[in-house]
């Protein structure tokens, strides 16, 4: 790995936020590369939402620190000015129209571009006539887009923005994001479920569970972190022994497991030897392990 | 549908890409290669991957830079390629291909048998 000092744009240090008796992040920590498409990772309730509120200055920490640009975001109008995040539940005004929304959001966002509104605007054929409360959920997340990448904000939320889309239009979004992160260079925070379908536009990944940051990595060192290993019942298990384990399956005398942490070449060759097939892990595998071991822990309990 | 599979990481398959393009004719030597921008956009992969998979070819001697223009296919490329993939095929492929032979088997008459009848249908 090359050593670089990293231009950090986001720092989250040890953040903790509590709604009443939920802990919704514990001690949370993850750094964002300035100009880099990151993506937020973790299963439905892990704490996604609440961090992206608490960096947009929407929310803030019962206790931790975050740095936007250098600066606490909570009533900062510099990262006021510099950040752009639509909520997944974003609510209008009951009378309000497309031209009302996007006049109201190029009112907040100084790099704001009427030309690319427009283009995606066209793209995603959002109705001009339609009341935006009247919008399909498709609709509502293709609103979401154009404010998002029309703001042109050096650093841009998106909260799940693909919800309600079908797969052509999810491409489109890729496709112009990947273009405007090209041609205007800026940070992007993305969280998703969609992991297969979008993990090759993230250059860095952080997977939250339960409230804390379990990966915080460059997407190409994700690979050799995590492996699956497969074959005999008995055999399976006394490989595991002493490794940790993140997820097991087992189907009469077949068993498979997601085992975190490094293989050295000589434990592959001893599982190679007994009949054991060891395999790579898929990114949204890993994560779907990941959820999957908290809850199996918790039947135990 | 998916450009690339997860058997092998993205930017070595958009290195293998460039090079079938090279062997195939499609790029020849000379030609300028697209850029890290273009195949990012149209392959919808992050632009650090592109990146990876174009310099890996630029270390290779495959590609070269040339500073403000793009990269370009080197001289010779194709005939590196080619012995490449004449050195995989004599040295890895065909081991695999008789000890599979071995492990059915077949005697080296019935494998010279059946390479024939392959090679000339």
């Amino acid at each position: 790995m090359t050593t670089h000092t990293a231009d950090l744009v986001i720092e989250v240090k040890n953040v903790t936020r509590t709604f009443g008796a939920t802990t919704a992040l514990d001690s949370v920590s993850f750094q964002v590369e300035r100009n880099t498409i990151c993506g937020l990772l973790g299963s439905n309730g892990a704490g996604k939402t609440t961090i992206m509120a608490i960096i947009t200055g929407q929310d803030r920490a019962n206790s931790g620190e975050v740095r936007v640009d250098g600066h606490d975001p909570f009533e900062s109008a510099h990262v006021a000015d510099s950040t752009s995040f639509v909520r997944d539940n974003q609510r209008y005004p009951d009378d309000y129209k497309l031209h009302h929304v996007l006049r109201a959001a190029a009112m907040f966002h100084p790099n704001w571009s009427d030309q690319l509104a427009d283009k995606l605007v066209a793209t995603f054929r959002l109705p001009a006539k339609t009341q935006v409360k009247k919008f399909s959920r498709g609709q509502l997340s293709a609103l979401a887009i154009v404010l998002g990448l029309a703001s042109r904000a050096p650093i841009t939320v998106f909260d799940e923005p693909y919800l309600g889309l079908d797969i052509a239009a999810r491409d489109r979004f890729y496709e112009i994001l990947l273009q405007e992160h090209l041609n205007h260079p800026r940070t992007f925070l993305i969280s998703t479920h969609l992991i297969e379908e979008m993990e090759n536009i993230f250059s860095h990944v952080v997977v939250l569970d339960q409230g804390k940051a379990v990966v915080n990595s460059e997407v190409e060192d994700l690979d050799g972190l995590v492996y699956e290993v497969a074959g005999k019942a008995v055999l399976v298990e006394e490989f595991v022994r002493s490794r940790t384990v993140l997820k097991t399956r087992t189907v009469g005398t077949l068993a498979s497991a997601i085992v975190s942490g490094p293989l050295a070449e000589h434990d592959r060759a001893s599982a190679q030897a007994v009949g054991l097939t060891l395999s790579s892990v898929a990114l949204h595998d890993f994560v779907s392990a990941i959820g999957n071991s908290y809850n199996l822990t918790e039947d135990a309990s | 549908m998916r450009l690339f599979d997860e058997s092998k990481p993205i930017f070595q398959q958009v290195a293998e890409t460039i090079c079938n393009d090279i062997i195939s004719g499609v790029t020849p030597e000379g030609d300028q290669v697209p850029s890290t921008n273009e195949i990012a956009v149209f392959y919808r992969i992050n632009p650090a991957t592109a990146g990876k998979g174009l310099n890996l070819l630029v270390d290779r001697g495959i590609l070269y830079k040339k500073r403000g223009i793009g990269m370009f296919v080197a001289e010779g490329a194709r005939k590196q390629l080619l012995m490449e993939r004449e050195d995989a095929f004599t040295h890895t492929q065909i081991k695999t291909f008789v000890s599979e032979a071995k492990s059915l088997g077949l005697d080296l008459e019935t494998v010279r048998r059946l390479i024939e009848k392959e090679y000339n249908s």
